[in-house]
């Protein structure tokens, strides 16, 4: 369920790292917990986000959640195929829902996550 | 938290449990966009035994209920049912509910899960001298509603009741699934559809015999949140967000259910005085016109300055629109008035738009 190429935090995103560029989407717990979301606020290509800082924000028809970002650095492309179709993120959480990609500043800060064997444990607790 | 007979088959079809009035009760299986879609272009079921039911008996029944709600319960005849409310003396509200005359001197009223008691214990304060029997029945009653256009058609198979004879509002005693019920055609969807209420300790048999039937209409199991969503649609009001103590009957554009002609009632002479004075805020629908989701208590601006705020607002599923409602001052209530919402860190803008958002085609 959760790929092991992943790192995860405690608000549920998920961060694939790929060179100095981490994908970032938020994980299948949070997309359930949300329900069918239909609306995102993405970032703006060149925002430079803080570690934990709000990269987003999601609405579903019963909730709104922010999105926090999992590292520090600068927002280098969105998911625009979100804005028409935020339902991407119910259908497919770890894959074609991805939110932003962030061009990491410090990679020291992945040691703050969880791996997926972690965050399986972690969610187990919240359940 | 208290439980519905119905628990373990909500557990069972996997329904995201919540707490809701004290109850533990499904707020979706599937979700809720899918399930409100059902309801509005097939069917849905829904365990709604969460509602109150208080049983009002006795040669004076019929003058308490005149002496506590404001529309006119003289007008019941065995086998109707009318929308009315509990109101206070300053015309606002109680609760709102549904009055069933169930026999020559018996009458039903359902009422919200949540002011159950307190319903109850209003009733029992003003009895006064009228001689009547207050029961609260809310625990041993049952409530599944099948709501949407397949709904008949799905119910006939399952029941000695010619269902084409029971028009909106209207009730019959009958069997369902070979248990005893009260088969009302009424519903919090704006669609066709019914009520069952049953005090049989195997509602299942019930729940499931409708869910075997409507397999092949494609019903759905539907849980709060849609219902949540399908009322509002509908601009049908929810107590303790649209209307409450502080809010009057005719505030709340319920205006048509008041009837000054009747014997006296609570609240008559202050609903009487705001009629004469004109109301200085109406409840009103509107649609967001920016993205974003205008959620209960999110302030309401006027030119800057903060008028009042949501009440209800979602995601329309079956309208694909983000809608609302809000009491607004009476001179900006008109269809086409601007106004705007903050939406927690900004403020969008918003327009008064004609209700209910949705009607279904006769």
């Amino acid at each position: 369920m959760y790929p092991k190429d992943f790192y995860y935090t405690k608000d549920h995103e998920w961060i694939q790292v790929k060179g100095d560029t981490g994908v970032v989407g938020v994980t299948d717990f949070a997309q359930s917990h949300l329900g069918d979301i239909v609306y995102i606020e993405l970032p703006k290509i060149g925002t430079k986000v803080k570690y934990r800082q709000i990269l987003g924000t999601i609405e579903s028809v019963k909730a709104v959640a922010d999105i926090y970002s999992p590292v520090s650095g600068e927002v280098v492309e969105v998911n625009e195929e979100l804005s028409n179709t935020p339902e991407l993120i119910n259908q497919d959480p770890h894959g074609k829902g991805w939110i932003a990609k962030i061009k990491i500043a410090d990679d020291s800060e992945l040691q703050n996550l969880m791996t997926a064997s972690e965050y399986e444990k972690f969610i187990e607790g919240q359940k | 938290m208290k439980k519905t007979r119905l628990n373990k088959v909500h557990k069972e079809l996997g329904g995201k449990m919540i707490e809701f009035a004290g109850y533990e009760m499904p707020v979706e299986y599937e979700g809720i966009i899918l399930e409100h879609l059902a309801v509005r272009e097939k069917a849905g079921i829904f365990d709604v035994s969460h509602m109150g039911e208080i049983i009002i008996k006795g040669d004076d029944a019929l003058d308490l209920i005149q002496y506590l709600t404001p529309n006119d319960a003289s007008r019941l005849v065995i086998g109707k049912a009318q929308y009315s409310a509990l109101t206070t003396p300053k015309g606002t509200f109680v609760d709102d509910l549904l009055v069933y005359r169930l026999d020559e001197k018996e009458y039903m009223l359902v009422v919200n899960a949540i002011n159950s008691d307190k319903d109850y214990e209003w009733i029992l304060k003003n009895k006064g001298k009228f001689s009547a029997e207050v029961r609260n029945e809310s625990d041993n009653y049952t409530q599944i509603a099948l709501q949407g256009p397949k709904a008949q058609e799905i119910l006939q198979p399952l029941t000695n009741l010619d269902l084409s004879e029971i028009k909106y509002y209207w009730f019959k005693f009958g069997k369902v699934a070979g248990i005893d019920s009260i088969v009302s055609r009424t519903g919090y969807t704006g669609e066709d559809g019914f009520e069952i209420y049953t005090t049989n300790h195997e509602p299942e048999k019930i729940w499931y015999a409708i869910t075997e039937e409507g397999k092949k209409y494609g019903l759905k199991p539907a849980g709060l949140g849609a219902r949540d969503t399908l009322r509002l649609e509908a601009k049908m009001m929810l107590y303790g967000n649209d209307i409450d103590e502080t809010t009057t009957v005719l505030e709340a554009d319920l205006g048509w259910m008041v009837k000054f002609e009747k014997p006296d009632f609570l609240g008559k002479e202050a609903l009487l005085k705001q009629k004469e004075e004109g109301i200085k805020r109406k409840i009103v629908g509107f649609e967001v016109k920016e993205k974003g989701i205008a959620r209960p208590h999110y302030p309401v601006f006027i030119n800057g300055n903060k008028v009042s705020e949501v009440t209800s607002g979602t995601f329309a599923p079956y309208l694909k629109k983000s809608i609302g409602l809000t009491y607004l001052p009476i001179e900006y209530t008109e269809i086409g008035t601007q106004f705007e919402i903050g939406i927690r860190n900004h403020v969008v803008k918003a327009e008064v738009v004609p209700t209910p958002f949705y009607k279904r085609k006769k």
